[in-house]
């Protein structure tokens, strides 16, 4: 398995991303790409801010890609995630997986972003248009 | 930096997220008693700063890994509070 984990300030690129995963034995490649919407219940979401505990970040999604990769044969995993003031419409994360076959590649892709918002020290404040929080800080 | 006398043990601590606006800062010190766990340096926080009390759950980090509760800290450790993550 193959991994290639990325933090970064700058726009993400998903269909690099694709290429990335793409080998001759994969049959199967899943991307996910999440992106910032303009609500959070009732409130109007003006903006996203990230940051990071961007070495223990680094840390746990190559810990996570290990993980994933002991549970499904995977070819090569991709996890991007970007950091700082992100309006509505653009992408936070870019998760892909490649395997030999599509279920894998499913499940193993949708395990990593599970993951990711449960483990990896990322947290994101909502700007509303009057105030702000952090995202599941409170019950 | 700080220097250690033998009977305390400064530590650094970082802090993110919704910590660090209860702290006021991205970085403290704090002197505890030496051989101090973890569970420790959360009382001492709590008590210093009892906006902890609101949060949901807070985990430690040392060294960049999760640790628990009975860690003990060392002079050269360092400490983050990992309030609940949200990335994605």
């Amino acid at each position: 398995m193959e991994s290639q984990i990325h933090l970064t300030d700058l726009p993400l690129d998903p269909s690099g991303i694709h290429q990335y995963l793409s080998t001759p034995a994969s049959g199967g490649i899943v991307v996910f790409t999440g992106t910032v919407r303009d609500h959070n219940q009732d409130l109007r979401v003006i903006r996203l801010e990230f940051e990071a505990y961007e070495p223990m970040a680094i840390k746990e999604m190559e810990r996570l890609a290990q993980v994933c990769s002991e549970q499904w044969p995977c070819h090569r995993i991709a996890i991007h995630h970007r950091l700082g003031i992100l309006g509505v419409g653009e992408i936070p994360v870019v998760i892909g997986v490649s395997t030999a076959h599509r279920q894998e590649a499913f499940a193993a892709c949708q395990f990593l972003i599970d993951a990711l918002k449960v483990h990896v020290p990322i947290w994101k404040k909502e700007v509303f248009t009057d105030g702000s929080q952090w995202v599941s800080a409170h019950p | 930096m700080k220097t250690q006398s033998p009977d305390t043990l400064s530590v650094r601590i970082l802090a993110f997220g919704i910590a660090k606006d209860i702290l006021e800062d991205n970085v403290i010190w704090m002197d505890l008693e030496p051989g101090s766990k973890v569970s420790d340096l959360k009382s001492a926080l709590m008590e210093a700063f009892p906006a902890f009390e609101k949060l949901q759950y807070v985990r430690f980090a040392i060294n960049e890994s999760y640790v628990t509760d009975d860690e003990i800290i060392l002079p050269d450790d360092e400490i983050a509070i990992i309030p609940p993550v949200s990335g994605g």
